[in-house]
């Protein structure tokens, strides 16, 4: 078949120098390939424009529209995007709802497309009866209503919160099939505002012998777990507001405790006790739940932190390529000890690298969005990202993971929890027909 | 440009009001133990805050059969994932969650009684009296002989229960503690 001739825009691309194997280009060939680029870079999911169209005026174009409500909804085109639902029947067992990065973009998750884990249902609080009481050692225990709190000095930052057990789908021994959200749906990133837990603690007083908290909600099994005081008097927060507006019932209303960077069944939601002790509560999710399994028998306790990860939302699983050409592969990237310093991307299975442009601004203990240029030849590919943080981290392979961590004997149910704290690369092939496959590489 | 005295004038200012923020509004109630005590319900594993009464084996078969079998089993052996082995488990052989159980993994007995008195039976928290949940709590630590069949919980022998895992974990970041 011959080939069509090249177009001007098409001979620029070609001069865009290969920044690693299989086609990845240089980071910043999107702004110097300017135009060019734009009008070359092709979907994942949509269909291939037509060659010429003559335009015309749609029926919207030619009335006046609806009405406006009060609180907006989304585009009736767009109500296929939602959370995917372990339990939604309600039955009497923990409920999952997980993120859909791979219809997402940028880095803060809307409220309703938040993932949320509820082990009791979702109670629906009364914030005029609601209190928060701190007490056990501290000087004066006081108690406050959500008014009160609404008048304290506040604060606002950006942070993901992350289950720990999200991404446990790649303890399976074979890479299970399942989408980024199946993996990886676990987390998500907003702007959280509140009132910083050293700022009450200011008024509640410390009594010196105090070392630990142990946060309580007023869900139905009254969720409890323990958290040092230092995190408390360093970047702790009792959360008022996601993303401008009131929490959302699934994660906390009308609040909840936020240890950016940790576990996220720490970050209690419905928060209504804080009590300062000497020692670790040991409650059931401290010391069952999350307290993760090793190879040699032991188990691992208070591992707190969410390790630095990422992974690929465009493309992904799911997905199908359009054609051979030009792509932005996408995706996140975070760290719960600080800033994304790099991210890496491959194109060959780890063979090659390439730096990834990072979406500015880079924050501490939140998404950071990462694009790479890359022409797709058509040929097989295996995709992957990996991250660094600022404290020098790096994201391991799947290999070196699991040779400290282990890996389960059998294929788990994707939606189980086999073990937790899982945080390496994510490999997708791409075929020759353009299908993303989950592979291990 | 700001002439010296207006600048020094901007840094009383604002050192003022750095010093009513450190106040803060004072708007947090004092409260007395008294009135907390229904929610400080947390129980530490050294047995701090575990409250008056007790139960036998005995006794807690008869309130199992009738408030957590429907669930967890007549004897125990759970429906994992959701409702959770209560009796017995082997030795842990993978990295596999679904073989954590009370007997093989859980390092505190306080964990138990603390689990149940607040969160079960799952439709009806906290609708145990103590008394019930300390035999409960007794016999399903009998069905894993952990306790003999007569043994009594209560405030004093719950934390001596020893727990066989007891010493089976790595604190994962010390420094962070």
């Amino acid at each position: 078949m011959q080939r069509p001739p090249r177009s001007q825009s098409q001979r620029e691309l070609d001069k865009v120098e290969a920044a690693a194997g299989n086609g990845l280009l240089d980071r910043r060939a999107f702004l110097r390939g300017g135009a060019a680029m734009a009008v070359a870079v092709t979907g994942y999911a949509t269909a291939k424009s037509a060659a010429a169209e003559t335009l015309k005026d749609e029926s919207w174009s030619l009335e006046p529209g609806g009405v406006s409500q009060p609180y907006e909804k989304r585009s009736r085109f767009e109500e296929k995007v939602n959370r995917t639902l372990s339990n939604p029947n309600g039955e009497p067992r923990t409920q999952h709802a997980r993120t859909p990065h791979q219809l997402l973009n940028g880095t803060i998750t809307p409220n309703g497309l938040h993932f949320t884990i509820n082990h009791g249902g979702l109670p629906d609080i009364d914030p005029d009866k609601h209190r928060l009481v701190i007490h056990g050692l501290v000087k004066q225990p006081l108690v406050f209503t959500l008014d009160s709190l609404s008048r304290y000095p506040m604060v606002s930052r950006m942070t993901f919160v992350e289950c720990g057990g999200n991404s446990a789908p790649m303890f399976s021994p074979q890479p299970i099939q399942a989408s980024v959200q199946a993996i990886h749906g676990l987390a998500s990133c907003a702007e959280w505002t509140g009132v910083r837990v050293s700022t009450l603690l200011d008024e509640t007083g410390i009594d010196p012998k105090a070392k630990w908290v142990i946060a309580e909600g007023a869900d139905s099994p009254l969720l409890s777990r323990s958290f040092p005081l230092s995190k408390g008097l360093d970047d702790a927060m009792v959360a008022l507001y996601q993303n401008g507006e009131r929490l959302m019932p699934g994660n906390g209303y009308p609040m909840r405790l936020l240890l950016p960077g940790w576990e996220g069944n720490m970050n209690v939601k419905f928060l209504r006790r804080l009590k300062l002790v000497d020692q670790p509560a040991m409650s059931m999710y401290e010391s069952r739940t999350y307290a993760q399994l090793l190879p040699d028998g032991k188990a691992y306790q208070f591992y707190f932190l969410q390790e630095v990860k990422s992974f690929i939302t465009h493309p992904s699983l799911g997905m199908a390529m359009q054609g051979p050409g030009l792509y932005e592969i996408s995706g996140v990237a975070y760290s719960g000890n600080g800033r994304i310093a790099r991210v890496m991307v491959s194109a060959d299975g780890g063979k090659t690298w390439a730096q990834a442009a990072l979406q500015e601004p880079v924050l501490s203990k939140s998404f950071t969005r990462f694009r790479a240029p890359w022409r797709w030849d058509g040929g097989p590919a295996v995709l992957q990202s990996r991250a660094w943080d600022e404290a020098g981290n790096v994201q391991p392979t799947r290999a070196e993971f699991v040779a400290r961590r282990g890996e389960t004997k059998a294929v788990p149910n994707v939606l189980a929890f086999p073990n937790q704290h899982f945080n390496s690369i994510t490999s997708w092939a791409i075929d020759g027909k353009g299908e993303v496959k989950h592979v291990y590489a | 440009m700001f002439t010296p005295k207006v600048a020094a004038l901007t840094a009383v200012i604002a050192l003022a009001s750095a010093g009513a923020f450190a106040e803060g509004p004072n708007l947090g109630k004092p409260v007395s133990s008294g009135d907390i005590a229904s929610w400080d319900i947390s129980i530490m594993p050294d047995g701090t805050g575990l409250p008056p009464g007790s139960g036998t084996p005995a006794q807690g078969a008869r309130i199992y059969a009738e408030r957590c079998a429907a669930c967890h089993g007549e004897k125990g052996e759970g429906r994992p994932p959701a409702y959770s082995r209560l009796v017995g488990g082997g030795p842990i052989s993978s990295v596999n969650a679904a073989e954590k159980t009370i007997a093989n993994f859980y390092p505190y007995a306080t964990t138990v009684f603390d689990f149940i008195r607040r969160a079960m039976p799952w439709a009806q928290p906290r609708s145990l009296t103590n008394d019930e949940v300390y035999s409960v709590v007794a016999y399903i630590f009998a069905e894993n002989k952990l306790i003999g069949e007569s043994d009594v919980m209560n405030a004093q022998t719950l934390p001596k229960v020893h727990m066989p895992n007891r010493n089976g974990f790595v604190a994962r970041f010390p420094e962070r503690m």
